[in-house]
């Protein structure tokens, strides 16, 4: 599907925040001069169309409790596929990439406990015999990131 | 900051995204059971406590032409971070930006930068952004792109915690 202007004006204005109150569409299209309605035909046609993601409200999980962490390895190119099919087979691990850098294997860990991090990434070094090395989040700055549409 | 279990009633019924209808809230409050203004109030404090980051539209990047990406990653001197990081987050190219601990020898980085861009080439130029921003704080720098998607699942609250 294509979007128009005004589908673009939608998601501009709605990267920015959605009010907490009784009719929140319409204050919204009322800002952007159009009619409620529509606003809300044109957000389920771009939901449909997997133009929009999500739309609602975003959590950090770290706040609802739960550790994460990024974590690094050097996987040998000729070890990179069974590496993977031990790292992957971790239910505790949320995502993974492969990286161009001698870095090469980046994922993510999730668990209840800051413990269970440290414990998982053991775990994963002994049973590769590659060093896990971890990143935990030390300080996060503002996020200002926006798609311009 | 804390959340009950109503709280989390609320976060399970509202992270696949919030109906499109006139009254979301209240469609939301009735599904649960709860009052309106109640549930309101709840999402207000949790977005107060930080719980909520935000309620809003995340746009598919790919859709819009946003296919490069790139993870940045700067040295930059620890008594500069504090005063750098921030305006490198504030960046509209910039989506995740962390402090994160160095691992000498193998890894002198202590700032990561997500960098998004329609190109590679338009990632570079963002990169270059960053760079002339950090100036001589910054000791060094790389980037890595992604070359595949190993596993990806999405962090979804269990619902049994409580």
């Amino acid at each position: 599907m294509s979007i128009d202007a005004t589908d673009r004006a939608i998601l501009n204005r709605l990267q920015e925040g959605f009010p907490i109150s009784p009719a929140p569409f319409a204050a919204v299209a009322g800002e952007l001069g159009i009619a409620e309605d529509d606003l809300i035909a044109r957000l389920e046609r771009m939901r449909e169309a997997r133009i929009i993601t999500r739309f609602g409200p975003f959590f950090d999980a770290e706040a609802m409790g739960g550790a994460f962490c990024l974590c690094a390895m050097a996987v040998p190119p000729e070890k990179f596929d069974a590496v993977m099919t031990q790292v992957n087979a971790r239910p505790e691990v949320a995502h993974n990439y492969e990286r161009s850098h001698h870095l090469n294997m980046w994922f993510v860990l999730a668990t209840e406990s800051k413990d269970e991090i440290t414990a998982v990434a053991d775990d994963i070094e002994r049973a590769t015999g590659i060093r896990v090395l971890c990143f935990p989040k030390l300080r996060e700055f503002f996020i200002g990131f926006r798609v311009a549409a | 900051m804390s959340i009950d279990t109503i709280d989390r009633t609320i976060i399970a019924a509202t992270q696949g995204g919030l109906p499109l209808v006139p009254e979301p809230y209240a469609a939301v409050a009735a599904d649960l059971g709860l009052d309106e203004g109640e549930l309101c109030c709840r999402l207000e404090r949790m977005q107060r406590d930080g719980v909520i980051r935000r309620i809003a539209v995340a746009p598919n990047h790919y859709a819009l032409g946003m296919t490069a990406n790139g993870m940045s990653v700067w040295d930059v001197a620890d008594d500069r971070i504090a005063d750098l990081g921030p305006q490198v987050g504030a960046l509209d190219f910039v989506s995740h930006c962390y402090e994160r601990p160095r691992a000498l020898p193998d890894w002198p980085y202590n700032l990561f930068a997500m960098i998004h861009g329609e190109s590679r080439d338009e990632v570079e130029q963002k990169r270059a952004q960053v760079a002339a921003l950090l100036g001589p704080a910054c000791r060094g720098g790389d980037i890595l792109y992604s070359t595949r998607i190993l596993k990806k699942t999405g962090l979804r609250l269990r619902q049994k915690e409580g």
